[in-house]
């Protein structure tokens, strides 16, 4: 029976935001093979109450599940796909989601397919559309056998999977692995500090790696001035040193929606989309005109950023008075 | 402490990709290959923990094309000894090559792998777990640091929203870097002629197992333009003319 397990990821005592649309995206599938929607929560028992889109919610209880440890999900995973044996098991694609994924498909020798943005059944295989090449190609894959599916947050709406299930709840015995892991929780750090929040802001001016070294960061600063918006930033930017972790937006950094995201040399990878996507108007300057960025962007232009950005900043001044 | 830190080389993202005749793989013919940048930080993490606490690190890579300048440079970069995995085919989706890897790294006698957190085009699922599982270690992801202590790592795992944890791993254990403490560092070229003179590459052979069947790849193809962006042309000027004309228009810009 073609049943569909979802992986429930939990953040903040939050189920979060990516799981209600893998369990919309599994009504869907479920439909299709004939199976029914059921739901993975390690730990967080009190969430359970929260998961209404699943069919039955697997609770599994076991100190050293909260915190979260990779080793420990990871081995409860493996077993509930074990003992439930589901046609499609559905994982988040977020930051734990890698070591869930590939761990446990690993672990019950099953196939995995990545970066998952579209999935549905066709002639009783799950067809999924995935994203490679930082969003430059789509592949297209058949599945014909039980799998794992890891899927892009953002992919699916996450209003279905908010309900709609049978709501049924069990609970299952942790596995025996629990007893002896070989990693541990020794503490965790929350965001920010230090400087500004760049989720509150309503205008920003995020640089990637095209900015080309700190010294040019400047040129954003001003821009960012006479917008009267914040600065943020890609990945490799922080990474680099060149601006605080706190500015980094995506997959790994912050989630923003801000009136205006004014990308400049950014290429748009999916991690870095994850975080911006849904942001009302964006701009996107960059030069290569097959960047992913102008996929999502409303107006894009393929000027040098250091010919256009000075010309605008002066611009905006002069409006200003 | 032994650490082997695998690279891999991958299309330069920057350049334009296409798609071959056969529709299922990129066409390789023209495409600019690059070291996998997290396989950078994963190479810079192992050279810090050599300086930080005596480690002694070896490079390994699968043997493909263009890949002896990789480890050349590795090797420049403070690599003690590089190594190539002769595995029989230079194309292995990243859960075969985890196989082959995770063998050479018995034959290595390590007791740490860093891997590049992931590459952009494996379909099939990142080669730190997979290594991990085939060796039976224990495997953490989305690595931005890891200190050395003994029978132990510690690393930081980064989540959404900037929220960081740090974990204690014992060792032998394998880790997904995403990025080190600090940018991966310049070679100088005479540190690379050195390299290379200094001689050949080591070579360790590891068969690729097989891939579990049932998922296939039906087509590639590039992403339908959906919204899509209104371009704006012209000079610099021209632009910038538009665009502040456009912002001013959605009461965007500073009262
Ligand atoms: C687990 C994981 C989590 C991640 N989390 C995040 C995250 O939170 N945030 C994030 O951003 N990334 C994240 N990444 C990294 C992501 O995959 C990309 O590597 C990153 O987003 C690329 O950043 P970029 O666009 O600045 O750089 P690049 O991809 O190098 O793009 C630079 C762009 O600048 C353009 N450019 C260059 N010069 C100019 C010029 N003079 N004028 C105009 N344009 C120019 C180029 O055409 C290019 O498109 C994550 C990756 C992983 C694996
Ligand atoms: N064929 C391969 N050869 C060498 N290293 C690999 C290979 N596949 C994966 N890796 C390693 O695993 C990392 C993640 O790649 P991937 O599994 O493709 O996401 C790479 O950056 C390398 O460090």
């Amino acid at each position: 029976m073609g049943n569909v397990l979802v992986y429930v990821e939990a953040s903040d005592g939050k189920v979060a935001p990516v799981t209600y649309e893998l369990l919309g995206a599994a009504r869907t599938l479920a439909a299709g093979l004939g199976g029914q929607v059921e739901a993975l929560l390690a730990g967080g028992g009190e969430l359970a109450s929260e998961l209404g889109g699943a069919d039955t919610v697997i609770h599994v209880d076991h100190p050293s599940l909260s915190p979260y440890v990779p080793e420990a999900h990871v081995a409860v995973l493996a077993e509930a796909v074990r003992l439930r044996n589901p046609q499609v098991v559905l994982v988040g694609n977020t930051t734990i989601g890698i070591d869930l994924a590939a761990g446990a498909a690993a672990a019950t020798g099953r196939p995995l397919v990545s970066y998952c943005v579209g999935l549905e059944v066709g002639e009783g295989a799950v067809v999924a559309r995935s994203q490679l090449y930082g969003g430059k190609i789509i592949a297209t894959t058949r599945t014909d056998s039980p799998a794992v599916f890891a899927v892009v947050g953002g992919s699916f709406p996450d209003g279905p999977g908010r309900s709609g299930g049978k709501g049924a709840q069990e609970t299952m015995d942790p596995p025996s692995s629990l007893a002896s892991l070989r990693s541990r929780f020794v503490g965790a750090t929350a965001p920010g500090g230090e400087g500004v929040d760049i989720t509150k802001a309503e205008r920003l001016v995020s640089v990637g790696r095209g900015i080309g070294g700190p010294e040019n960061i400047e040129l954003a600063e001003e821009l960012a001035k006479a917008l009267g918006a914040e600065v943020g930033a890609s990945r490799p930017v922080c990474d680099s040193g060149w601006l605080p972790k706190t500015r980094q937006v995506g997959k790994s950094g912050m989630s923003v929606k801000p009136k205006l995201y004014f990308a400049v040399g950014i290429s748009g990878a999916p991690e870095h989309l994850e975080g911006m996507r849904d942001s009302e108007l964006i701009v996107a300057v960059n030069s290569d005109a097959n960047a992913p960025i102008f996929k999502v962007a409303h107006f894009g232009t393929t000027c040098d950023l250091f010919d256009l950005l000075p010309a605008l900043t002066e611009r905006l001044k002069a409006r200003a008075g | 402490m032994h650490i082997a830190v695998v690279l891999k080389q991958v299309p330069d993202l920057v350049e334009e990709l296409d798609i071959d005749s056969g529709g299922k793989d990129i066409d390789r013919s023209f495409v600019k290959m690059k070291i996998n940048e997290f396989d950078d930080h994963a190479l810079e993490q192992a050279v810090l923990l050599k300086e930080s606490s005596g480690a002694k690190v070896t490079a390994v890579a699968v043997a493909a094309d263009g890949i002896d300048q990789v480890l050349y440079a590795a090797k420049a970069r403070g690599a003690d000894r590089a190594v190539k995995v002769e595995a029989g085919d230079e194309f292995l989706d990243s859960r075969r090559a985890a196989s082959a890897i995770a063998e050479a790294i018995k034959q290595l006698e390590c007791d740490l792998v860093l891997t590049g957190v992931q590459a952009a085009d494996d379909l099939f699922g990142q080669a730190a777990p997979f290594i991990a599982a085939a060796l039976g270690w224990p495997h953490v992801s989305v690595v931005s640091g890891v200190e050395a202590g003994g029978s132990t790592v510690r690393v930081h795992q980064e989540y959404s929203g900037g929220r960081m944890a740090t974990l204690e791993v014992d060792l032998p254990a394998v880790l997904g870097i995403q990025a080190a403490p600090q940018p991966p560092r310049y070679v100088p070229v005479t540190k690379l002629r050195q390299a290379m003179a200094s001689g050949a590459l080591e070579t360790v052979s590891a068969a690729a197992g097989a891939a579990p069947v049932g998922a296939t790849v039906s087509g590639l193809a590039k992403p339908e333009s959906g919204r899509g962006a209104e371009m704006l042309a012209g000079s610099a000027a021209e632009v910038a003319d538009k665009l502040a004309a456009l912002l001013a228009e959605r009461g965007l810009v500073r009262a």
